[in-house]
């Protein structure tokens, strides 16, 4: 399990092959990149802000979820932090099962988890200036739906 | 105790931490807030609107009901937007 934050660029290709093993028949991979535009408008920047620590205990926290709710190989997160430009990757999640559906799964589970627990805070520069990203009502969702009980 | 802002809470305070010395009334992260705001200021600003702030009590998330005390770790931010 491989959690990580930091200021540069990831491989996704090298992440992915660190997962790779015969007993992982599955590899699943998201990459999150920076759109060009956001609220109809040309997107300058972005500035990841985090809290150091949290951050990393709360992707642990996820990732062990994970793995307690599908039998998984091999798990890796990797956020980036700081300042960002359109087009550049942001955020990757990895998961390695023996079988494609666990992986595929999980991962989903992991994004969604990450967007709404994880403490990152999105800010943007656009021509009107700077502003903070809201929180979509649409994650919250998206979290909530894997809850059973 | 130790209290962190984070985002657009910390640029209204104006600060990322501070020490705060725990006053008996508060025993909550919400009563926390509530104390926390009647500084008035970029504080009254920060926490006018509490349903916009999330809490997070010795790195853990948790609701304004949560119980704080002296050495406890809290940090006040909006919700995350991350990914």
């Amino acid at each position: 399990m491989t959690v990580r934050v930091q200021h540069e660029d990831f491989e996704p290709g090298v992440e992915i092959a660190r997962l790779q093993r015969e007993d992982a028949g599955a590899i699943v991979s998201f990459v999150g990149v920076v759109r060009g535009e956001s609220h109809g408008e040309k997107l300058v920047s972005m500035t990841l802000e985090h809290f150091p620590g949290m951050t990393e205990r709360e992707l642990e926290r996820i990732a062990k979820e994970a793995r307690s709710c599908w039998s998984l190989q091999g798990v890796s997160v990797v956020h980036r932090v700081g300042n960002l430009k359109p087009g550049e990757r942001i955020v990757l999640v990895v998961t390695a099962a023996a079988h494609r559906r666990a992986a595929f799964e999980a991962a989903e589970f992991l994004m969604d988890y990450l967007k709404t627990r994880a403490p990152f805070w999105k800010r943007e520069l656009r021509a009107s200036g700077e502003h903070w990203v809201e929180a979509r009502g649409s994650d919250d969702a998206a979290a909530a739906r894997w809850k059973r009980d | 105790m130790k209290v962190l802002y984070f985002a657009w809470l910390r640029q209204k305070i104006g600060r990322g931490e501070e020490a705060v010395d725990l006053p008996v009334a508060v025993r909550t992260v919400g009563e926390l807030a509530a104390w926390l705001a009647a500084r008035g200021g970029g504080y009254a600003e920060a926490f006018a609107d509490v349903k916009r702030v999330r809490a997070a009590l010795n790195q853990e998330h948790v609701d304004f009901a949560a119980p704080v005390k002296g050495g406890d770790e809290v940090a006040f931010f909006p919700p995350v937007t991350g990914g």
